[in-house]
C-alpha cells in the first residue's frame, strides 16, 4: 500500500428515486383550483369533515368526498417547528418556521412557510393568511401560497383549532 | 366544474448519503485505487473478499490482510438481456459470482462478455481496471473473459 496517498474513509453512495408523480382526480382538482388563486377543500358526506388538500375520500368514514368547499386565506397555527438546519438545495436561509396551518373552513392541516414574523413569537392558535405570488406565477403548486404571516386577531383556544367556520373567528 | 386533463410531474427524491467505510473496507478501497485486490484470512483459514470486519465462526476482529490474484472462475452467473439505467454496463452482461485466485469464497461483480452462450459457470475471468481508480468498487469496471 502506498504511503504518500490517504486511506479511503467514505465513499460518496447516493440514493437517487426517480418519480413520475401523478395528481390523481382530488388533487388535480385541488391543483386546478390553486392555479386560479383559489384554495378548495373537500367535504365528507358523513361526518361532514373538510380535508385539504382532498384526496378523494374520508379516511375516518371510507367514503367518497365529492362535495368542494372554498376555504378561506385565513388560517390558524396548529403546530410549527422552528428549523435551524440548512437543507441541500433549499433556498431559504435558517432560522424559519414550517407550520402546520388549518384554514377557516377546513378540519386538517397542512404544512406551509411561515414568515414575515418574528419566530419567537410564533405559537400554537396563532392566526395568519396565506401570501399569494403575484397572478402571473400561478401554476397548478402548492407554493402558489409563498408563506403565510401572522395578521392581528386573537388567539383560537387550543380546541378549537381546526374547527372554526370559512367565516373565521367571528363566524 | 370541469375536470382538469391529468397532471404529472417529474420528481427525484435523493439520498447524498456519504458512508463510513470502516479500517477494513477502507483498507480494500484503497488498495483497489492502487490496483490491487485484497482479501482477510478467517480464523478457519479461509481468505474472504471483500475483506470483512469480524470472524464469520467466532465474531473475532480480524487483521491479516491477503493480496489475492486478479483472476478467477466464475461460480454462478445471470445474464442480464436489458441492462436498466443503474446498472454498471449499458451493453447486454452477466452479473457473476467469482472466485479470485487465493480466495475461498466469491465476489459478485459485473463480466462483460459477447453473449450469454460465452460464459459459462467455470468459465475464467480476468479483472478490467477502470482508465481512473479513485477507492470505490467501481474501480474494477468488470471482469472479461480469459
Amino acid at each position: 500500500m502506498s504511503e504518500e496517498q490517504e486511506v479511503v474513509t467514505v465513499v460518496k453512495a447516493p440514493v437517487y428515486l426517480k418519480y413520475n408523480f401523478t395528481a390523481g382526480a382530488a388533487p388535480a382538482r385541488f391543483l386546478a383550483q390553486i392555479k386560479k388563486g383559489v384554495l378548495t377543500g373537500q367535504r365528507c358526506p358523513k361526518c361532514s369533515a373538510v380535508y385539504v388538500p382532498p384526496r378523494g375520500s374520508c379516511g375516518g368514514c371510507g367514503v367518497a368526498t365529492e362535495e368542494e368547499v372554498v376555504l378561506s386565506n385565513k388560517a390558524t397555527v396548529q403546530s410549527f417547528t422552528i428549523v435551524y438546519i440548512p437543507i441541500p438545495n433549499n433556498p431559504i436561509e435558517p432560522p424559519y418556521i414550517i407550520a402546520n396551518v388549518v384554514p377557516d373552513g377546513a378540519n386538517i392541516s397542512f404544512i406551509h412557510l411561515m414568515s414575515e414574523c418574528v419566530n419567537e413569537d410564533v405559537h400554537i392558535g396563532a392566526r395568519v393568511e396565506a401570501v399569494w405570488k403575484p397572478k402571473e406565477e400561478w401554476d397548478f403548486a402548492m407554493d402558489n401560497i409563498r408563506y403565510y404571516r401572522p395578521i392581528d386577531e386573537p388567539n383560537v383556544p387550543v380546541d378549537q383549532i381546526g374547527k372554526l367556520p370559512v367565516t373565521g373567528l367571528e363566524g | 366544474m370541469s375536470q382538469p386533463d391529468v397532471l404529472n410531474q417529474a420528481f427525484e427524491l435523493g439520498y447524498t448519503y456519504t458512508r463510513s467505510t470502516g479500517p477494513v473496507i477502507g483498507r480494500f478501497l484503497t488498495e483497489l485505487r492502487n490496483r490491487n485486490i485484497v482479501g482477510i484470512k478467517a480464523s478457519d483459514g479461509r481468505v474472504v473478499v471483500p475483506p470483512m470486519e469480524y470472524d464469520p465462526n467466532t465474531a473475532e476482529e480480524l487483521s491479516e490482510f491477503v493480496e489475492v490474484g486478479q483472476q478467477g472462475e466464475v461460480v454462478s452467473f445471470a445474464w442480464v438481456k436489458e441492462p436498466r439505467e443503474a446498472h454498471p454496463m449499458d451493453v447486454p452482461f452477466a452479473w457473476a459470482m467469482i472466485k479470485l485466485d487465493g480466495a475461498d469464497v466469491p465476489m459478485i461483480h459485473c463480466v462483460a462478455a459477447a453473449s450469454e452462450d460465452a460464459i459459462a459457470t467455470g468459465a475464467r475471468v480476468q479483472v478490467v481496471w477502470a482508465d481512473e481508480t479513485i477507492g470505490y468498487m467501481t474501480d474494477i469496471r468488470c471482469f472479461e473473459l480469459v
